[in-house]
């Protein structure tokens, strides 16, 4: 049986005439877009009422195929716009949908910072261990060991463990998944966005052509498998010991949901006490 | 130190020649941060340094501020260094640009020029550099990869010479250079070790002799910097000149120090172009010679400091001159064609400007031809606006 659509069900909210997208066969920046559209679906999201934010890198062209109202910033600066649009916007749904190098190395000052205050925004972080889009420099999250173009002998630098940071830095929802767990990260998405305050869902996702052929996983499916052979699901887990090792496993699950007054309602109440 | 590296002849990027003079420089440090189309440059010094050829520290660090300070404090302890970025990359890094050059610390950086959001693009504009003129580098651009390479090597001369002490920021046209291969003509590393000489820094830190760098200065002292940083800007002009003529003499290519004039001598109109276009403009100079047509060009290599003396000189025999810009001062003109004026104060001449290549759009031979028509239009007195906008929608000529 042949199966012909001439659309996507996801249509509506991408900018059709931005498609074809950039992206490399075997990148899983697809399925975690895809699998925010069908968040967006099932909480019944009204369009007109979101924004969503992106730096630069490969998960920065997420915001220019987004039919919402979207913004392209500058490197590192997502979360700082998206700061903006919360206070101008306070009923505003706003979402950043960015990447590792992105939101860690060149805007790393401003994640910690929004999660510090708790600024009422869903921080989308995929993590692909490397620059991609200038060819697969040595980022922030590279594990210990791995090559890439300016780490040829193995990465001997620290990497970020991404929800240990969130978490310390003060983010009410950390969660992280790959992109094999495409119910449990859209399930997860769908809890982030109804989060009161700075959530935080990190996405691990194949870059094969820029990491993975320099890490024995030349295709998108073989990184695929080594999420399948190596992820274990542990929620609640103080995410300090999830850090993320080669070889090792990949700790994924929800680690943190807490209740925090938001940086919007403390400035109400604040206002509200100086005024009796 | 780097291996003896024996001269040859290579066909390479512009972004690779850039990276293949900082090694025969024999550079200590480079920090960098990825941004296309530079990210090649600092990608292949990096697999000198994992090759074994140079013993350099090289390092990624998470942002081009990060990079530059990086470098200062690499270059104030008393290392020769070398970083490169474009864009929003130097935009990024304006901050810490003013703070290397008036430390004195002659850093050499290669941008390659790439145009400034919004909206994000990575093709040719000169928005990226242009903003930097009074950071206190000294600025230039290239027209081909074998400049690339000769003038990194050039530019740690005269940045280094004791009469500048000042970094160095040579300019290559993004794609059009960076990432296209021509052949270059590469000297000998110790060709070039005894052409630049090993790196004397003029004041390093030292904890047996400590020294406090850029500490909390009263007005009683900051204007004779000023002042002096000036000075050493002006005395670049005779450096720059030796350093080519004494290149020229040793390697066999002349680059005639801050502009290269082309059949200028009887030329009637003149056009002042920068980087790439450059060898398009030759062309045309040449074909409408072939038909009897006077006309001229003069490639200008420095924007800062910029060449006043030799612009005036030129435009005293010549009857109007055009100045093709890649970047607009919006409301003003382009930042050439500024500085042309005022090089060109109290002469009377006809000087018209003309914008193209915005955002990294082609300029072809039939935009360059079209420059030179209007020119000839304006020796008559017949041009009808000081700024052209060539090849652009809405603007008719």
């Amino acid at each position: 049986m042949e199966i012909e659509a001439k659309h996507h069900p996801m249509d509506k909210y991408l900018r059709a005439d931005r498609i074809p997208h950039i992206w490399c066969p075997g990148c899983g920046l697809g399925t975690a877009l895809n699998c925010f559209l069908y968040a967006l679906e099932e909480l019944n999201i009204d369009p007109d009422n979101l924004a969503v934010v992106s730096g630069i890198g490969c998960t920065g062209r997420i915001a220019g195929y987004l039919n919402v109202d979207s913004y392209h910033t500058t490197h590192g600066r997502a979360i700082p716009f998206a700061t903006g649009l919360k206070l101008a916007k306070p009923d505003m749904k706003v979402v950043v949908f960015s990447g590792d190098g992105d939101l860690f190395a060149i805007g790393g000052n401003h994640f910690i910072h929004a999660a510090r205050r708790n600024m009422d925004m869903t921080v989308l972080c995929v993590n692909n261990y490397n620059y991609g889009m200038t060819g697969g420099q040595l980022a922030p999250t590279t594990p210990m060991e791995a090559r890439t173009t300016t780490s040829p002998y193995g990465n001997l630098e620290h990497p970020f463990n991404l929800c240990h940071v969130a978490a310390a830095s003060g983010a009410v929802y950390v969660a992280r998944w790959t992109t094999l767990h495409v119910r449990r990260l859209k399930e997860s998405i769908k809890e982030a966005l109804n989060k009161k305050g700075f959530s935080f869902v990190e996405i691990l996702s194949p870059c094969p052509t820029a990491y993975g052929r320099r890490n024995r996983s030349p295709t998108g499916l073989d990184m695929m498998k080594y999420y399948q052979e190596h992820s274990v699901i542990k929620h609640g887990i103080d995410p300090s010991e999830a850090d993320i090792e080669i070889g090792g496993d990949i700790i994924v699950g929800k680690f943190v949901d807490i209740e925090k007054p938001t940086f919007n309602e403390m400035v109400k109440e604040l206002i509200e006490k100086a005024r009796k | 130190m780097i291996q003896k590296i024996d001269a040859k002849k290579m066909v390479v990027t512009g972004d690779y020649a850039a990276a293949y003079g900082a090694l025969l420089c024999d550079v200590d440090v480079v920090a960098a941060y990825p941004i296309t189309p530079q990210t090649i440059i600092v990608e292949e010094f990096s697999t000198f340094v994992n090759d074994g050829i140079t013993d350099a520290e090289f390092i990624m660090v998470e942002s081009e501020h990060s990079a530059m300070s990086a470098c200062i404090a690499a270059q104030a302890a008393g290392a020769r260094t070398f970083t490169a970025t474009s864009s929003q990359g130097l935009a990024l890094m304006h901050e810490m640009l003013s703070i290397a050059s008036a430390l004195r610390l002659p850093i050499v950086m290669p941008v390659v020029n790439r145009t400034v959001a919004a909206p994000i693009g990575i093709w040719c504009e000169y928005n990226d550099t242009m903003p930097q003129r009074d950071s206190g580098w000294l600025q230039m651009s290239c027209e081909d990869n074998q400049e690339v390479l000769d003038m990194i090597i050039m530019a740690y001369k005269m940045g280094e010479h004791k009469d500048v002490l000042l970094p160095v920021m040579p300019a290559l046209d993004a794609f059009i250079l960076s990432h296209t291969v021509e052949p270059v003509d590469a000297p000998s590393s110790d060709e070039v070790l005894d052409f630049i000489s090993h790196y004397k820094p003029h004041a390093i830190l030292d904890p047996d002799n400590p020294m406090a760098i850029g500490t909390f200065t009263p007005p009683e002292y900051i204007q004779e910097l000023r002042y002096q940083h000036h000075v050493a800007m002006n005395n670049a002009r005779k450096v720059i000149k030796d350093v080519t003529k004494e290149f020229a003499q040793k390697f066999g290519r002349d680059y005639h120090g801050l502009i290269e004039a082309y059949k200028c001598d009887d030329a009637e109109v003149v056009l002042i172009t920068m980087g790439t276009v450059t060898g398009t403009a030759r062309d045309i100079v040449d074909e409408m010679r072939a038909k009897g047509k006077k006309v001229g060009l003069i490639k200008l290599r420095f924007y800062r400091p910029f060449p006043i003396e030799e612009i005036r000189k030129i435009a005293e025999n010549v009857d109007a001159i055009g100045v093709y810009d890649r970047s607009i001062s919006y409301g003003t003109g382009g930042p050439m064609f500024i500085e042309t004026k005022n090089a060109l104060y109290g002469m009377e001449k006809p000087v018209v400007n003309f914008l193209a290549g915005l955002g990294g759009r082609d300029v072809v031979k039939g935009d360059v031809e079209k420059m030179f028509e209007i020119l000839l239009k304006a020796k008559e007195g017949e041009a009808k606006e000081e700024i052209y906008w060539i090849n652009t929608r809405g603007v008719s000529i």
